[in-house]
């Protein structure tokens, strides 16, 4: 029975990391569900961009208050993560503090006391951003599309972390002996005196349960990840390298059409011979996307990394000015429609049947894409990279091209440039008149 | 403006055996819209001033086809870059400046991917140029101590990078520059972009423009600049629409240094 403990540390450890492993396969099955990207370019661009908005943060900070809060719990968060090292080894070998056999009082001391104040930083923190979203209600946190199930996502989460923190600090206070140790119990010294007067019995007691539950609860933590919108700690660094690195003005021209266009202006093309047969697989099925299958993998990445911090959402002209398009709820529609899909997928051992839902009508309407200007502020808001206008485009394409759904009045400027080249009903023999006006 | 204005075309220059050392690519709106047709002039007015060697195409350019682009008709946009693109590699362009920031990333972007390749600038950069290399001389005080403010265009600035150019040219008039509170890469767009110039807008609670006119407002500017001939049409509408269009007057950056 003496090893006990440290059997049902090993269950737990591997049933935490096996159901996490499990539900990332399902992760990148989802996201390979969309077409293929090439990325081969600019590697060097890729990297510097996650060394600095991935790594380094450069655009959390270019909104001070947040900025710095968040990079508080980031790097909290990073170096903590130290000291679960030292709980595994501790929970499979059943050592006690393994970390004090292997490095000198001194270096051990000054790493945990170094943990433990940025606990208590995380914890400061952590407790300002709850009173941001539940007391001050920052615009950002209110807004519609943040209703139900993501606004107390946002909130689980915090609290998670409050209780992380605690039981980290708590099951250093009531460890007697690190206590006597007077090396690293910066914070936790503070703490310890009000479990003053208990027995050593009981001390023990709370300082194993704080423990168990901190290395329990981080197993947790890791599982809801992927339930929640918190995915951004891992995803961003892959969505960051993928993000666009090309200038923000540039959209792709579709290859498909190209291959038409060419046919059309090609004077000596046959124009009843048949589609060559090795053209087969690189045209889709439709131009632009209606569903989530029709945009790409890195869209589709974009969608498990958004964070619904709503900074593209807080930017977007459109919404300033009251109109239902919200950069942040398309991201969030495209994630729950993959989800759903997902979802189908399992249900009908690998196979997705069709439901009779698609992302474009069921969770995004018209309205919300034709309100978008293409000014590229949510993408230059996006502190992870995100691209919501590569979406919206894709969208259109299909509203345009598949459903000729485009509103009459950009139909009447199609048919006017199709005409007379140029937007409005004039003469293109008049396009240098303003020379002599 | 009844001043005379020189204005060859690539035809004509061709038929000369010449090649111009810049293509002036006038866009639907510099060729058309009434108010953008005053931004053009003003543009050709400092290249003759500068005595620029340039040439325009005249009825052989036709729309960029961004605008469709934009509004999700790749087909049609493709259809009028590859025409576009056949008229200037026949006149082996190298070089073109335009006033109008969509038709500038369209060309510099969007058309290499279809056989146009081009160094393209803006207006405003290329006004710059001129300056610096003293080929333009800004000679009068005319905006000496004027409180002005530049409202970025949205394919200029986030679009491309280019935050600078206009404002160093702005620098040169002796004007006092001031910045709304949401300028360079956090500007606001003007609400005219993606295809919302030629269509209603969906229901809110407020137009884009107007909110855009809030910002410049705050600034006390005597004259908002703009670098794109639809921003300049929104502002326009957002000075008048909150009546202060005898105070403040807005005008494109080409404008601006025409009368310097």
């Amino acid at each position: 029975m003496e090893y006990l403990p440290n059997i049902i540390f090993a269950i737990f450890l591997i049933a935490g990391i096996g159901y996490f492993a499990k539900n990332v396969k399902k992760l990148i099955r989802n996201i390979k569900l969309g077409h293929k990207v090439d990325a081969s370019d600019h590697t060097s661009e890729r990297w510097k961009n996650v060394v600095n908005i991935a790594l380094g943060q450069s655009k959390m900070v270019k909104r001070p208050v947040s900025g710095f809060l968040h990079v508080i719990v980031y790097v909290g968060f990073v170096i903590i993560n130290i000291e679960v090292l030292e709980i595994i080894i501790d929970g499979i070998f059943g050592t006690h503090r393994i970390g004090l056999s292997i490095l000198p009082e001194s270096v051990y001391g000054f790493l945990i006391g170094s943990f433990e104040i940025l606990a208590l930083l995380v914890l400061v923190s952590v407790i300002i951003f709850w009173i941001r979203r539940n007391v001050i209600k920052i615009r950002r946190f209110i807004g519609s599309d943040l209703k139900g199930w993501p606004k107390s996502d946002g909130n689980i989460i915090l609290y998670f972390e409050v209780v992380l923190m605690i039981l980290f600090l708590v099951m250093n206070a009531t460890d007697t002996s690190f206590q006597n140790m007077e090396a690293g119990n910066v914070v936790s010294q503070f703490i310890a005196p009000w479990f003053e007067g208990l027995s050593a019995g009981t001390l023990f007691t709370i300082e194993r349960t704080a423990w168990w539950l901190h290395i329990v609860g981080i197993l947790v933590f890791l599982n809801y990840l992927y339930f929640s919108k918190h995915l951004h700690i891992l995803l961003a660094f892959p969505n960051v390298y993928y993000g666009k690195v090309v200038p923000k003005g540039k959209f792709n021209n579709l290859g498909a059409v190209t291959a038409e266009v060419k046919l059309m202006m090609d004077p000596d093309a046959d124009p009843y011979a048949a589609p060559a047969e090795t053209a087969e697989d690189e045209v889709p099925a439709k131009f632009g996307a209606s569903d989530v299958m029709d945009l790409s993998q890195v869209q589709l990445l974009n969608a498990y990394t958004c964070t619904e911090c709503g900074r593209c959402t807080s930017e977007c002209p459109a919404n300033l000015t009251g109109k239902k398009l919200s950069p942040r709820k398309i991201m969030m529609d495209t994630r729950d429609r993959l989800e759903e899909v997902g979802k189908n997928i399992d249900a009908n051992n690998g196979e997705f049947k069709d439901d009779g839902k698609q992302l474009l009508g069921d969770y995004i309407t018209n309205e919300e894409l034709w309100a978008c200007t293409t000014c590229n502020a949510c993408v230059e808001a996006c502190p992870v990279s995100i691209d919501p206008l590569s979406i919206i485009m894709d969208m259109r394409r299909y509203l345009v091209m598949e459903q000729s759904a485009a509103p009459m009045e950009l139909n009447n400027m199609m048919t006017n440039i199709e005409n007379n080249g140029a937007p409005w009903p004039y003469n293109q023999m008049d396009r240098l008149n303003w020379k002599d006006e | 403006m009844s001043e005379q204005l020189k204005v060859p075309t690539m035809a004509e220059m061709m038929a000369e055996g010449k090649q111009p050392e810049i293509l002036f690519w006038v866009g639907s709106a510099g060729s058309y819209d009434d108010r953008a047709k005053k931004i053009t002039r003003a543009f050709v007015k400092i290249l003759n001033k500068a005595n620029v060697n340039f040439a325009v195409l005249g009825t052989e350019e036709s729309n960029t086809g961004d605008v469709a682009k934009r509004a999700g008709n790749e087909f049609l946009f493709q259809m009028q870059a590859v025409m576009n693109i056949e008229v200037l590699n026949g006149y082996e362009v190298k070089r073109i400046v335009t006033c109008d920031p969509h038709s500038y990333n369209c060309i510099k972007n969007e058309y290499p991917g279809l056989g146009g390749n081009y160094e393209v600038i803006h207006h405003t950069q290329f006004i710059k140029e001129l300056i610096s290399s003293g080929r333009l001389t800004l000679e009068g005080n005319t905006y000496k101590g004027k409180r002005i403010t530049f409202h970025d265009p949205c394919y200029l600035g986030r679009g491309n990078g280019v935050y600078d150019a206009p404002r160093d040219v702005l620098k040169k008039t002796n004007a006092t520059l001031v910045e709304m509170k949401r300028h360079k890469s956090t500007a606001l767009c003007c609400g005219a972009g993606g295809a919302q110039m030629f269509k209603d807008a969906e229901p809110g609670d407020k137009e884009v423009n107007v909110l855009r006119t809030e910002d410049a407002l705050e600034t006390q500017p005597q004259i908002i600049a703009t670098g794109c001939p639809y921003c300049n049409t929104m502002m326009t509408d957002g000075v008048k629409f909150k009546e202060k269009e005898s105070e403040i007057k807005v005008l494109d950056i080409a404008e601006l240094i025409a009368d310097a």
